[in-house]
């Protein structure tokens, strides 16, 4: 360690490692994971938001599974849940659908309405 | 960089490593691979928790979701409904003793949510085994602040105005200990960590040194640059296999870094440490024993002055000091004195760790701001007395310390409030009792214990505590002497004001104040020849009360020394002649007839 920046540079590095273990109020994507869920591709869903979170180095944002909140017929869900703010409850995410809604939604805080299934649209 | 969705936190500290924490780490990796989670789920070694008898211990982040007492055959359970499907396995959740409601997560928890971890605060958080994790959490940033924006003078300063008092017993203000040892004259000075930890029941400069190794080879750095020293030795006993390990690999990281070293950040200052293994006798934790122990010979204290910061370590300037309050340096430089003075007493700041034991349902390890209450302690964190027994006492701080009775359950506990009750603070050994703790037995435990660890090298430590001790087991055993109180009394006085070191010093203080406030009871065991608690055997009789026998003959059958006789359908008779004693029968007797006086 020659420098106080390097030790800045290793800090930035693993910080980003081991934010999961903060409990702040970031940003969390629920991927619902039943048995419904899991039959209709909800785990194809939550890793596709685990790679767009990496590509995009996206280090900030949470994401967790659960289970079925028993709107089976409309599963994969995926809930957006930001501090503050309402959930929202997404239907029948595809892979792609995922990528958009991490982009529109997560990054630049615009919910996909469309595709939102919960009442307060 | 990988992106792991979540983190599972596993306890590998001394205490969840024997009930079997390893096998489990072993297993849940296992498990992850069949299920095609590793590259989503991270296990995480981590130090410990503090919650040691609900081990092992196992946090699942993002959610913090809290499961204790995990055996391998609950992880294809937990993988497959948490990891998979994530549904919390209720069954591991952990509930209050006092009620029947899970806790799902980590800091919803009685025990947790009274604390306030400082030195502490990296313990279960981080890999102790992994430096970047303790720099990612501002490791080594305090050891930067200091060398790039601070004077020595100005760090000692800090330190000083934190109002830090040692945490290894004494409670000495460490920031008055640096500047000693930094004005004393010699080109050549030292810094010691004293991890010798010999009070019984104490554990929390290990599971800092397994859980953040890394906080006290910043904060030894920090000392070297104030007073001017250029080396440290950590003295840490060999019974510490685990902690001796972590320091060995957290030394060769930091060294690997440049963060030990010559020319540390590139600013003209080396400071490296050097490991010093301990025997393990408890005299080899006082200052000047230890000192003479890492030279190489046999650890025994000679007389103070000439104190360690003017001539310690082969004579040379020396500041020693204790792990935990070496933990809480790097937090103090980061987030100011005035942070850390904001907590606490008057004349004691900050917070103190607690290794919390005996008769309580929470035990374990707990910080919290000086000046908490032991009834916040007892019956908030410890969650009360084992199956709802009347609090009776707790002993703290070790075998110097004494037991503080019920009515002062509402003092805020600092080193004063400890000092004037008759006890002291100690490493920080709390022992909880109950009503059916004996005050006289516990006397004579800790004076076998300073008795058999006295070195020998003074007379009133070698011979004293041998008479007091004498005394004590008399005064249990029914032979108590009307003199002995005034006896133990004089001794005790005479031992205080002329032992070489504060072992023998304070080896009379659990005697004086279980005598403060517990006098009838010794009273009782010496003129009545009765233990009111029921604990000195030679004291106690049984008998078979003769309403309640209904002659079941089950007491006769399980009595080892055929003690017992009678008529099947009449009540039966104890023989106290006969009788060892021993509380088989009562144990049996499924009336309750059997009464032990
Ligand atoms: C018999 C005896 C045993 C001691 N054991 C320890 C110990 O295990 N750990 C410790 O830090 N201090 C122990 N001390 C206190 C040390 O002498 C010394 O006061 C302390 O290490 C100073 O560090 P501090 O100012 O940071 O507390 C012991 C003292 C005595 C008299």
């Amino acid at each position: 360690m020659r420098s106080l920046d390097e030790l800045k540079k290793l800090k930035a590095k693993t910080q980003k490692e081991i934010s999961t273990r903060e409990k702040t109020g970031k940003p969390t994507i629920i991927v619902h994971m039943g048995t419904c869920g899991i039959a209709n591709g909800a785990r194809e869903v939550l890793n596709a938001a685990l790679a767009e979170l990496k590509e995009r180095n996206l280090t900030d944002i949470h994401v967790t599974q659960t289970g079925c909140p028993g709107l089976c017929h409309l599963e994969p869900l995926v809930t957006i849940s930001e501090p503050g703010k309402k959930p929202c409850v997404y239907g029948k995410v595809s892979v792609e659908n995922m990528k958009r809604i991490i982009l529109q939604h997560v990054v630049n805080g615009q919910p996909v309405t469309e595709w939102l299934v919960n009442l307060e649209k | 960089m990988e992106f792991y969705r979540s983190h599972v936190l596993i306890c590998t500290g001394t205490g969840c490593t024997s009930s079997n924490s390893r096998a489990l780490i072993d297993t849940l990796k296992k498990e992850l691979v069949e299920n095609g989670l590793e590259k989503e789920i991270q296990v995480i070694e981590t130090g410990c928790f503090g919650f040691c008898n609900l081990g092992p211990i196992m946090v699942v982040y993002p959610e913090g979701v809290f499961y204790c007492r995990v055996s391998e055959a609950d992880l294809r359970e937990v993988v497959q409904e948490h990891f998979v499907k994530g549904r919390v396995v209720q069954r591991l959740l952990y509930h209050e003793p006092n009620s029947t409601v899970k806790t799902t997560e980590f800091d919803e928890i009685e025990f947790f949510k009274h604390q306030k971890r400082v030195a502490l605060s990296n313990c279960g958080v981080i890999d102790p085994e992994k430096i970047e994790e303790y720099i990612a959490r501002d490791g080594y940033f305090a050891l930067a602040k200091v060398l790039h924006e601070m004077t020595p003078a100005q760090v000692i300063e800090e330190i000083k105005k934190s109002g830090l008092r040692g945490r290894g017993g004494g409670g000495f203000p460490t920031g008055m200990k640096w500047e000693f040892a930094a004005k004393a004259p010699g080109d050549q000075k030292y810094v010691v960590c004293n991890a010798d930890e010999g009070d019984p029941g104490a554990f929390m400069d290990r599971s800092v040194l397994e859980g953040d190794p890394h906080a006290v080879l910043e904060a030894m750095a920090i000392a070297g640059y104030a007073i001017g020293a250029n080396q440290g030795y950590i003295y840490v006993r060999a019974e510490y296999p685990i902690a001796v390990e972590r320091l060995t690999k957290a030394i060769e990281q930091a060294r690997k870094l440049g963060l030990l070293g010559k020319n540390i950040f590139g600013m003209g200052f080396d400071f490296d440490i050097g490991l010093r293994l301990g025997a393990g006798a408890f005299v080899c934790g006082e200052e000047t024993a230890l000192l003479t122990s890492v030279e190489g010979r046999r650890g025994e204290p000679r007389p103070r002055p000439p104190f360690p910061a003017n001539k310690g370590l082969w004579e040379k300037p020396t500041i020693i000091n204790n792990v935990e309050t070496f933990a809480n340096i790097p937090r103090i430089i980061r987030y100011g004195a005035d942070w850390f003075a904001s907590m606490g007493t008057e004349k004691s700041k900050g917070t103190k760790v607690f290794a919390l034991a005996g008769k309580i349902k929470n035990t374990g390890l707990i910080e919290v701001p000086m000046g908490t209450t032991l009834r916040t302690i007892v019956y908030d964190i410890g969650g009360g007395i084992l199956n709802d027994k009347e609090f009776k006492a707790v002993q703290i701080g070790g075998p110097s310390g004494g037991c503080i009775p019920a009515a002062l359950l509402d003092t805020p506990i600092d080193y004063d409030n400890l000092i004037a009750a008759g006890a002291m603070m100690g490493s920080g050994g709390l022992i909880v009792m109950d009503n059916d703790t004996c005050m006289v037995d516990i006397a004579r435990f800790f004076l076998e214990f300073t008795q058999d660890e006295s070195c020998g090298k003074c007379p009133p430590c070698r011979i004293g505590t041998k008479r007091m001790l004498e005394i004590l087991t008399r005064i249990t055993e029914g032979k108590g002497k009307p003199e002995d109180i005034d006896n133990l009394e004089a001794l005790a006085k005479t031992i205080k004001s002329s032992a070489l070191c504060a072992l023998g010093q304070t080896s009379p203080n659990p005697i004086l104040s279980t005598l403060k406030y517990f006098r009838d009871e010794y009273e009782a065991h010496i003129h009545d020849k009765k233990c009111p608690a029921g604990v000195c055997q030679a004291l106690l009789s049984y008998t078979i009360i003769e309403d309640k026998c209904r002659g079941c003959g089950l007491c006769a059958r399980n009595c080892p020394v055929n003690a017992i006789s009678g008529k099947v359908k009449e009540p039966y008779v104890i023989d106290r002649e006969k009788c060892i004693k021993c509380g088989a029968c009562m144990e049996k007797c499924k009336f309750g007839a059997i009464e032990r006086k």
